[in-house]
């Protein structure tokens, strides 16, 4: 599916919920499902820095297309960092590097988000970014 | 009990109490971070861009001289609660960190390499990273006073740690992320006794009860105003006279001097040979207000009533399932850090911060404790006197939910 398609079926699917606190547990159900990094990928250099939580973020590339995989030590965190990979996994590295990434303020999260972890949210996304833009530039 | 009785009409003196927060009624329990402001504090800040504003020490015009008045009028304030001798003794920085900077840099002066300092294991990194910085550049060695299981200091273990190469050590009042009261009387006497100087850092005991720094005999003790009711931007340093005189200056420049040429320039007397440049005037001047209203509730009232908000809260957070509070000392002001099973704190912050509830999750600046603990961080909730036993209910109930939402 294209990104920005994926993109606002999120939205459409938070949109159901009318409260802070669904939107919180649809988010914290998300993140059950997150593509687990494998135990040797849990390395100092695969953290996102920037979080209050740990945040580990790993990629490969597989048939021209990008997957990434994730992990978190706080529930949230790895809700948030499971919906980017929803996002953006399985996509080819210019798509990435050419996508949107205002949807989570449609979402209404970004509010209820602290400015640390707002900071982190950026840089889980920038992480994001510099994958595709390395794997773009390897055959 | 004082406060108790009057606590609707000190409520109202802190304008911030009525905000809201995601739509709900501020619950503010990061005073420990920085303590809210009374409306006669921001008054006195606006009234002096209004009526006062002008550079001081330095001016032959009025509003200046008055200016130099309400400032040094603070700091006769801060002389007379901290029991200094002298108001020369008093130093006004930016902040803690600042002072403690200050001095750390002036002892590069009189630490040699293999000289040894001090530090706890329970101390906030601005208590630590400025005497890392020493010890790289001198070649002088740290060492640590380790803490216990319960948040404690070690103290036995401390007698052990001082020698004759010991120049400074160095001490948190009470610890920032656990509440603790460290027995500085000892620490100091001790440190004395084997000739070193004794710097205490206490941000986190100068909101708690009185601090006379004679009765103590420390070297040095610095706090920030904005824990105490004042502006952020503004730190009270003491130094005994004997040791402000032997350190070197830190900032160079306007104020700190007494004459200037280019081929060389001289220093001010105490307290400006230590305050260079424009100060935070308005800041210092409300930082006073600040501590009058601190003094006119009364540091006894306010601790007996701190005291009952911290008995009522740890009692309600044993009723959680799964809790866990870190900092068990006797000896504790109004901290309580704590983790509810094994969820992240931030998840918890996070959630409860959706209802209103400020409370501050993490390492608090405090790295060695967690690490002591093996954990990533805890959440931390601090009372002050304007909080009351319904806003820590309100929270017990906020906590129940959100370890509900996250397991």
């Amino acid at each position: 599916m294209k990104i920005s398609n994926i993109q606002n079926k999120i939205v459409e699917e938070f949109d159901i919920f009318d409260t802070w606190i669904d939107k919180y547990e649809y988010l914290i159900e998300l993140g059950k499902s997150v593509p687990k990094i494998s135990e040797e990928n849990k390395k100092e250099e695969n953290i996102i820095k920037g979080c209050q939580s740990k945040v580990w973020l790993h990629a490969k590339k597989q048939d021209g297309l990008v997957k990434f995989y994730a992990d978190s030590d706080a529930i949230i965190t790895k809700g948030i960092i499971s919906l980017l990979i929803r996002t953006f996994s399985n996509q080819k590295p210019s798509d990435i590097i050419n996508a949107d990434t205002d949807f989570i303020d449609k979402i209404g999260l970004r509010q209820h988000l602290s400015a640390n972890r707002a900071n982190g949210l950026n840089n889980m996304i920038k992480k994001i970014k510099f994958y595709a833009i390395a794997f773009s530039k390897k055959r | 009990m004082e406060i108790l009785k009057n606590i609707e009409s000190i409520r109202n003196d802190f304008p911030i109490l009525n905000t809201k927060v995601n739509g709900n009624q501020l619950i503010y329990f990061d005073n420990a971070a920085t303590s809210q402001t009374p409306s006669c504090v921001i008054n006195s800040i606006s009234d002096y861009y209004k009526n006062l504003n002008s550079n001081i020490h330095r001016g032959v015009h009025k509003l200046s001289q008055l200016a130099t008045e309400r400032y040094e009028e603070s700091r006769k304030k801060f002389k007379e609660h901290f029991n200094a001798r002298s108001t020369s003794e008093i130093i006004f920085t930016p902040g803690t960190t600042h002072s403690i900077n200050l001095i750390s840099n002036g002892f590069t002066e009189f630490v040699n390499e293999g000289d040894e300092i001090i530090v706890s294991q329970l101390e906030h990194h601005s208590n630590i990273v400025p005497w890392q910085m020493l010890c790289e550049k001198t070649g002088a060695i740290m060492k640590v006073i380790p803490m216990n299981e319960k948040g404690e200091l070690d103290i036995s273990k401390f007698s052990a740690l001082l020698g004759n190469k010991t120049k400074v050590v160095f001490v948190n009042h009470v610890s920032n992320a656990l509440g603790t009261v460290n027995p500085i009387e000892t620490i100091i006497k001790k440190s004395h006794e084997a000739g070193a100087a004794v710097l205490i850092d206490g941000a986190q005991a100068a909101p708690h009860f009185e601090i006379d720094v004679r009765k103590l005999d420390v070297d040095f003790y610095v706090c920030s105003a904005h824990k105490l009711c004042g502006p952020t931007g503004v730190g009270v340093l003491y130094g005994k006279k004997e040791w402000l005189e032997k350190l070197p200056p830190y900032q160079g420049g306007g104020e700190m001097i007494d004459q200037v040429s280019f081929e060389k320039s001289t220093y001010a007397e105490l307290p400006n040979k230590f305050e260079a440049g424009t100060p935070n005037i308005s800041g210092v001047i409300a930082s006073g207000i600040g501590l009058d209203y601190i003094n006119k509730l009364g540091l006894e009232n306010i601790k007996e009533y701190e005291d009952y908000l911290l008995d009522y809260a740890t009692s309600k957070l044993e009723e959680i399932d799964g809790i866990k509070i870190y900092g068990e000392s006797k000896a504790k002001v109004s901290v309580i850090s704590f983790n509810i099973a094994k969820i992240h704190p931030y998840d918890i912050g996070s959630v409860i911060d959706n209802l209103g509830i400020a409370v501050r999750t993490g390492h608090h600046c405090a790295q060695p404790i967690m690490d002591y603990f093996n954990i990533p961080g805890t959440i931390r909730i601090s009372f002050s006197f304007y909080n009351t036993t319904e806003e820590i209910n309100i929270l017990i109930d906020a906590l129940k939910r959100a370890s509900k939402m996250l397991s």
